[in-house]
């Protein structure tokens, strides 16, 4: 599948854009990482994607079709697990399965399968308020895995978490991408985290949010927690922390 | 900063500089120990009984004013005993029952499709918004000349006294469902329906059994508010038939009687809702 965004822009208050003129093209299987100063419109765009906000001008296409609106084939998970409190593990991730009118044999199946993937069989049962908030975001992921999208989209997913649990799920999310089909946009403004995890960094900028820098990342493909020490990966931390500085310094400025 | 702000500051600090030793903050709601919660609790109940059985023992207050909880006792056990105690409960119970159930069969859409659709929330709020501040019992001599004297009349008080605070209660609790549930079960691929159902509905469930069990007490006020105007049945009906005869300690012992099955209707709700609500506690 192929993500394309034309030209999309977003303004909720007349006269001040909050995204403009914004073109990029995402390959089937790409892992994108967008980062940005707050304020640089990433939550927006990700929302713009999902198509829970339209934009103001513009056109989001996958695969040539226009997004009009949310739907299963384009995934997406928040910063704070919005799962449902009242469901046990295996009926939120089979949630979007009952919506798709999977029978209630290959929803069980395939659950049980994206329990494995993220490994939580043995919380199938419980309920999300006894889960860690690693363990929540886990769940919030298979759940959108669930639905096969050939998008998923992650809205600084790991933001809530301490720092060994943020290393796990970053681990976590790598391999869930090199074992699924799918394609990965995530949102986070955690520069480390956005070079590690992605094959290429988008740098947005501020008032209105556009594409600053379009940054390939050029580290192995096997990636382990040892290669945020590598000089190269030091290096490109460096340039997209100095681009994001220099964005947020602009904005402080402007406000 | 310069050297006068920092001055400044440090003055400004002054005060705080010297706190005094071993005075120790309490957070306003510190816990309280189980053992200091079940006294505390009995207090509560024994404290006003004992002083209603020192006040009347004493002598101090006319018995045909203030009865002595024995005299109520005796009265309480006596209607009992002659069947008419149970025939009031069952009339009392039923108006309730058929009220209360349609109360909550009216507010409980209304409230919910004011909570999820907005338009539907500018349409009603307004006119709910209104009546909710007309007190029902000001509506008996119109709800008589609208449908008589007889069961309907009182029915149609209790729904009206309770209908109106339930269903904004419950477009309340509706509209709390967080945004961001909405927008994931969207992206999962559930429509609207799909969501009113299986996440707006589930959701708001504890809340809206909340909204019945503060309207149920209410519900039951209005019953025997419905009761001591016109009736023939009923704890409200038996305590004006006592009023006539003077006979207070039979008026004691339906008001206990009343409060009883107030307390049994709370706390069965209250039941309901933490077994429902196990989640979200």
């Amino acid at each position: 599948m192929t993500l394309r965004l034309d030209g999309v822009g977003k303004e909720f208050v007349p006269g001040t854009p909050v995204l403009a003129d914004l073109d990029l093209t995402i390959a089937p299987g790409e892992f994108v990482c967008v980062v940005g100063a707050s304020g640089s419109g990433k939550s927006t765009l990700l929302s713009v994607i999902a198509g829970l906000t339209p934009p103001t001008s513009g056109r989001v296409l996958l695969d040539g079709e226009e997004v009009t609106g949310p739907g299963p084939e384009r995934g997406l998970v928040f910063q704070t697990a919005s799962l449902y409190p009242w469901r046990t593990v295996a009926r939120n991730v089979g949630f979007g399965l009952e919506a798709l009118g999977l029978p209630r044999a290959r929803r069980e199946e395939r659950v049980g399968r994206l329990l494995d993937e993220v490994g939580l069989r043995h919380l199938a049962t419980a309920l999300p308020g006894r889960l860690s908030g690693g363990q929540q975001q886990r769940v919030a992921i298979a759940r959108a895995l669930a639905c096969s999208p050939r998008v998923l989209l992650l809205d600084e997913p790991f933001g809530a978490l301490d720092v060994q649990t943020k290393e796990d799920m970053q681990l976590f999310v790598r391999q869930v991408w090199q074992d699924v089909p799918t394609t990965v946009v995530m949102v986070t403004h955690d520069v480390e985290e956005a070079v590690f995890l992605g094959e290429r960094v988008l740098v947005l900028s501020c008032d209105p949010g556009r594409i600053a820098r379009d940054l390939v990342v050029d580290l192995p493909s096997a990636r382990s927690l040892e290669d945020k020490r590598s000089a190269g990966f030091l290096a490109l931390r460096a340039e997209v922390e100095d681009l994001v500085r220099a964005e947020h310094r602009a904005h402080q400025g402007r406000v | 900063m310069t050297g006068q702000a920092a001055a400044e500051v440090a003055q400004v600090a002054m005060p705080m500089d010297d706190p005094r030793p071993g005075r120790r903050i309490r957070l306003l709601n510190s816990g309280v120990s189980a053992r200091v919660a079940w006294v505390l609790r009995a207090l509560s109940v024994a404290g006003p009984v004992a002083a209603w059985w020192a006040l009347s023992a004493g002598g101090l207050v006319d018995p045909a004013f203030l009865p002595s909880p024995a005299a109520v006792w005796t009265a309480g056990t006596e209607m009992a005993l002659s069947g008419e105690l149970w025939s009031d409960l069952t009339a009392s119970l039923g108006r309730i029952g058929l009220g209360f159930v349609l109360a909550v069969l009216i507010s409980v859409p209304l409230g919910f499709t004011m909570g999820a659709l907005p338009w539907a929330q500018a349409l009603l709020e307004p006119m709910v918004g209104l009546l909710r501040y007309l007190p029902a019992s000001a509506f008996i001599p119109l709800l008589i000349i609208w449908l008589g004297i007889g069961e309907a009349s009182k029915v149609a008080l209790l729904v009206l006294g309770v209908v109106f605070f339930n269903t904004l209660m419950t477009a309340d609790v509706v509209r709390q469902v967080p945004r961001r549930l909405l927008e994931v079960s969207a992206t999962l691929g559930a429509g609207r329906v799909r969501v009113a159902s299986r996440v707006v509905f589930p959701y708001a469930l504890p809340g809206m059994i909340d909204a019945m069990r503060v309207n149920a007490a209410a519900a039951w006020n209005f019953v025997v508010v419905a009761e001591l105007i016109a009736a023939t049945s009923g704890l409200g009906y038996r305590i004006t038939r006592a009023q006539r005869f003077l006979q207070t300690d039979r008026i004691f012992a339906i008001l206990v009687v009343i409060g009883l099955i107030g307390l049994t209707i709370d706390i069965t709700l209250r039941l309901l809702r933490g077994r429902i609500g196990r989640w979200a506690a």
